[in-house]
């Protein structure tokens, strides 16, 4: 029985001794937790994770009904509408460029991507801080003080929302680098006789891009634009380092996640409606994904 | 890449199940920490160094203050009752407090900002502190008393009291002819004059005040958040008072985008506002910078209303969960009632703070003279909590949310107090239910 458990040539027991520790910590902090998730969306729970409060889909209900979380959808929704394809753009344009690059590829290629390795929430302390304080001796500031303009409070107004500036540009220098290194591996993989095929036929410039590597790079762009979705539906760290305050944070700007975490893990610690917010959210998040993935038919081609 | 001699096995699900992996999860489940602090908390055979007495885990927050983390724990080694250990927690402190008081893993005595919550006190984790006062009840500032009191219990003992105030640059009001504002509309026209080019008359935080000055808004006009256990702004005279910030917003007389926000003084100090919101806590680095340039008045009144302070304070709570419930009361009220010069040396040593014994005030040195001195005096009399106690954290989110409306966006106050009334009577009634 034994000898059968472990298999031919102990295949089954040294495969869970690679896998067996990744397995169980993949359910232990991720199965278990988004279970327990389930499990208190459906319970009224203030200040304790077991409670006893069985209140149905009331915690979905009044999530739904709150103003608050849906108009926190729709930052979300707004703000993805801008970031995906202006990070895919940026990113694909970057990679292009970068692969052309005949000299100091490498640096180049460096530069961009050195941003990627620094933490969200320092890039956020220094767009908050230095370059978009609303003192005169803030970068940007400083700029407009060149051109004789008056000082401007980025964080402070509303209108116009200037604070979409501060955000969108954080996020921007921080992820183009990722996706740029994304698109250089796939680049790097077209084939070379496709293109010395193209040229003997006499295309040039944008028809090669078109006809040859645009479809080359398509499952790298799918994968890109999957990760730049999910990776905005994650928003926090610069949203929350730069626009929360001493008093909590401001009614706009305000990402999913954020609300949540003020909902659930403030001092309210109202772990019903924010573990019901959060199902909702991964719900959200998975039929988009699948949306997506269908519809670039990641699934259906190689 | 070599070919495999053989087609690796496949995992079918069953088998997956079947290889038996579960019992090994069960095992890392259990492992889970147990640093409380304590030690031997869960047997009561505490021998070892302790010598049968009880031991104590006290937490507080990361004080900004040099000094303040060694007095507290000398204060704990002078306690001979029991071995207290101190906690010392950096970061997010109310958040990782409230959610390690649903484990074994709390302390047995915290300080949490003004009293523990009213979901903590209605779920029953934290313990009455009614009968350690004694008589020395009526020596503690009201104020506190009413906010850290439910159900007729008082549910933690308040350490220091904080208070905030406005401060003024008395040569710049000087200078224009004004005297210190009493009435808002004239706290509204020294703004609006003492804003000259890159100078301007009031800083109330970086949001224009939205997140501060709605409580101060409410008491000038003779209102509140709440009254007893109803809707304390559903009033004519509500809209008005808030709509008072929006017009020193469109006055362009606030001081916004600072890179210190309202808690410190740089922008008093540099001279790029005449007037500033801030706390008591910013009056030795102001002194020291500006000498006697400056003075202290609480927030304006409107008709009808009163001038107002808002104050605040750390109290001391005892978790339920204590290994020894009594005898982390025993400490508690040997700290914070007994030891009256303990309490001085808190408030005063290191940072800036009023005792929150009114019998002590008067011993305080730093609050002898001065603006330091006309704070401390406002508080017995103009001093309101920042909150009520059943003002829970969904009304302060959504009031903040209204605050930042009316204030940054103009929007209507009448609509947006309306709409606000719902939503905190559902949670008078969850609170109150």
């Amino acid at each position: 029985m034994l000898a059968r458990l472990r298999g031919r040539h102990d295949v089954n027991l040294w495969f869970w001794v690679f896998v067996g520790p990744f397995f169980a910590g993949l359910v232990l902090f991720i199965y278990v937790p988004i279970g327990w998730s389930v499990y208190l969306s459906f319970f009224e729970a203030y200040n304790t994770v077991t409670p006893t409060e069985f209140v149905g889909l009331a915690n979905y209900r009044d999530m739904l009904a709150d103003p608050a979380f849906r108009d926190s959808l729709l930052t979300f929704v707004v703000f993805a509408a801008f970031i995906v394809p202006t990070t895919f753009a940026l990113s694909l344009l970057t990679a292009l460029l970068v692969a052309r690059t005949r000299v100091m590829q490498a640096f180049f290629r460096s530069v961009f991507f050195l941003p990627v390795a620094c933490s969200y929430v320092v890039a956020a302390l220094i767009w908050k801080m230095s370059i978009f304080s609303g003192m005169r001796s803030g970068a940007a500031n400083a700029l407009l003080g060149l051109v004789g303009l008056d000082p401007v409070p980025w964080l402070s107004i509303t209108d116009p929302p200037w604070y979409w500036l501060v955000i969108v540009s954080a996020r921007l220098w921080l992820q183009v680098g990722f996706y740029m290194i994304l698109f250089l591996a796939a680049l790097q993989r077209v084939p070379t006789n496709l293109y010395e095929a193209a040229a003997i036929d006499g295309a040039e410039g944008w028809q090669v891009f078109r006809h040859i590597t645009w479809p080359q790079l398509l499952p790298a762009s799918t994968a890109v634009l999957l990760l730049l979705l999910i990776n905005a539906f994650q928003a926090f760290d610069e949203f929350y380092n730069i626009l929360a305050g001493f008093g909590g944070y401001p009614p706009y700007a305000r990402p999913p996640l954020v609300y949540l975490y003020y909902t659930a893990l403030g001092s309210g610690q109202n772990f019903g409606d924010g573990s019901a917010g959060a199902v909702i959210l991964t719900v959200l998040i998975a039929v988009v994904a699948l949306a997506q993935t269908r519809l670039l038919r990641l699934g259906g081609r190689d | 890449m070599a070919r495999p001699h053989r087609p690796l096995p496949t995992l079918s699900r069953r088998r997956m199940l079947a290889l038996g992996g579960v019992g090994a999860l069960g095992a890392s489940l259990a492992a889970c920490g147990d640093n409380t602090g304590r030690e031997g908390s869960s047997d009561q055979d505490a021998a070892g160094s302790s010598g049968g007495r009880p031991s104590i885990a006290q937490w507080y927050h990361q004080y900004g203050e040099e000094g303040t983390q060694e007095a507290v724990r000398r204060y704990a080694a002078d306690y001979e009752a029991a071995d207290v250990t101190v906690f010392w927690k950096p970061g997010d402190y109310d958040q990782t407090t409230a959610a390690s008081l649903l484990t074994d893993a709390g302390p047995d005595v915290f300080e949490y900002g003004n009293g523990p919550t009213i979901d903590m006190i209605r779920g029953d984790q934290v313990a009455d502190l009614t009968d350690l006062f004694g008589d020395t009840l009526d020596d503690f500032t009201p104020s506190l008393i009413e906010r850290m009191t439910y159900d007729g219990k008082i549910w933690a003992v308040p350490q220091v009291l904080d208070m905030q105030v406005l401060v003024y640059r008395r040569s710049m009001l000087e200078g224009a002819g004004i005297d210190a504002p009493q009435q808002i509309p004239e706290l509204v026209a020294a703004a609006r004059e003492l804003t000259r080019g890159d100078v301007k008359g009031l800083f109330l935080g970086n949001d224009g005040g939205a997140g501060l000055m709605g409580g101060p808004m409410l008491w000038a006009a003779g209102l509140d958040y709440l009254d007893g256990e109803q809707v304390g702004f559903d009033s004519a005279g509500a809209p008005e008072a808030l709509s008072v910030l929006r017009t020193l917003w469109t006055d362009e007389s606030l001081l916004l985008g600072q890179a210190k926000d309202w808690f410190d003084p740089d922008a008093l100090i540099s001279g790029r506002t005449a007037m500033q919101w801030t706390g008591l806590w910013t009056f030795p680095a102001i002194s020291d910078a500006l000498g006697d340039d400056f003075g202290a008045i609480p927030w304006p009144s409107m008709e009808g209303g009163s001038p107002s302070v808002p104050v605040g304070a750390y109290g001391s709570c005892v978790s339920t969960r204590a290994a020894d419930v009594q005898a982390a009361k025993d400490f508690v009220r040997w700290l914070w009632i007994d030891q009256t010069d303990k309490q001085l040396d808190f408030a005063t040593s290191y940072g800036f703070h009023v005792p929150s014994r009114v019998s002590l005030v008067p011993e305080a040195d730093v609050l002898a003279s001065g603006p330091a001195a006309d704070a401390a005096g406002y508080v017995t009399e103009f001093g309101h909590a920042q909150t009520p106690l059943l003002w829970t954290p969904q009304c302060a989110t959504a009031w903040s949310d209204m605050m930042s409306r009316v204030v940054r966006d103009g929007a209507d106050p009448q609509e947006e107090l309306d709409a606000l009334v719902p939503v905190v009577e559902a949670e008078l009634e969850r609170v109150t239910g």
